[in-house]
């Protein structure tokens, strides 16, 4: 068993079998987000409260779940790579932390673009919109680390420490509009009553966001095969594999 | 609905708009920069095998 792990994550392995599944993850994702859009702007009726800017909505509360989403996977993998010392999670984990920053800001800008016609402020330091805010300095805390440490294997160990440590936000991100009072308003998707949005609303939304997912499927692959070339650049596959191109 | 109700976004027409902009840029950025990424790196390796090869010429 121990073998069979070794051998599958080993990242010359990973490189040769993860090239076909990108084409498939990254149309997947434009196919999927295309309906999306076009059900979300074209379809969905305006909000009886909001009117149109809710359509904000169907790229902020995706983006906003896959920061969650993508910093979860960042502290799995690097607790994997500090537990059993497996090289490819610590890459999963690196190849990560730029993308999940860069649904952060996405999610924290949309959010303020909302905010501005709804409550009147592009910003306000209530509890979600902070604790939101401290986990874009998580990812940016995690890759300053990566690039200030020359060593790889101190750099995943100091970065992937500091990545689950940071898990303690998100739960407080998650429960932030029930434990404080807030202008953030509450979930309307992820509670255990059935969702308070209308059918022709919550179908746009999660369409985006399973878009969201494949997408970030399709560059996670990208990314960790660009780690595994350049950490393993000293290496025979890696050697081999340049001279071909 | 016409086009210009459409793009009007009932008077919150900045707001709606420039996020979706902004989520252009960003979905535009997360693509180009593996590639350029990995442009990089496989130009960086090629240099530095030819770089060991001079000094293994070099020395014999």
């Amino acid at each position: 068993m121990w073998n069979w792990i070794q051998r599958f994550s080993s990242p010359k392995h990973f490189y040769s079998m993860s090239a076909a599944l990108i084409p498939w993850f990254a149309v997947s994702a434009l196919l999927v987000g295309l309906y999306g859009l076009y059900l979300g702007l074209f379809v969905a009726p305006p909000d009886y409260q909001q009117g149109e800017s809710y359509r904000i909505i169907f790229i902020h509360v995706p983006a906003a779940w896959m920061s969650l989403f993508i910093y979860m996977v960042m502290a799995i993998s690097s607790a994997i790579g500090l537990i059993w010392q497996i090289r490819l999670a610590d890459m999963v984990a690196a190849a990560s932390a730029p993308i999940g920053a860069s649904f952060t800001f996405l999610a924290l800008v949309t959010g303020s673009l909302w905010g501005k016609p709804m409550w009147g402020a592009y910003w306000v330091w209530d509890a979600r919109l902070t604790s939101e805010l401290i986990l874009l300095f998580l990812y940016f805390g995690y890759m300053a680390l990566q690039s200030a440490i020359d060593d790889q294997r101190s750099a995943d160990k100091a970065s992937g420490l500091l990545a689950i440590v940071g898990v303690v936000n998100i739960p407080i991100i998650h429960y932030s509009v029930e434990w404080w009072n807030t202008l953030h308003q509450g979930a309307t998707v992820a509670k255990f009553d059935k969702p308070s949005m209308h059918i022709d609303m919550l179908i746009p939304l999660l369409l985006m966001a399973v878009a969201f997912k494949l997408f970030y499927a399709a560059l996670v692959l990208v990314r960790t095969r660009n780690e595994a070339l350049y950490r393993d650049r000293n290496r025979r596959w890696v050697r081999e594999l340049i001279k071909n191109l | 609905m016409n086009w210009s109700e459409f793009f009007n976004m009932g008077g919150y027409a900045f707001f709606v708009w420039t996020s979706y902009a902004l989520t252009l840029v960003i979905v535009v950025a997360n693509i180009v920069s593996p590639m350029v990424q990995r442009k990089k790196t496989i130009a960086r390796i090629k240099r530095a095998i030819k770089r060991e090869n001079l000094n293994l010429d070099n020395r014999a």
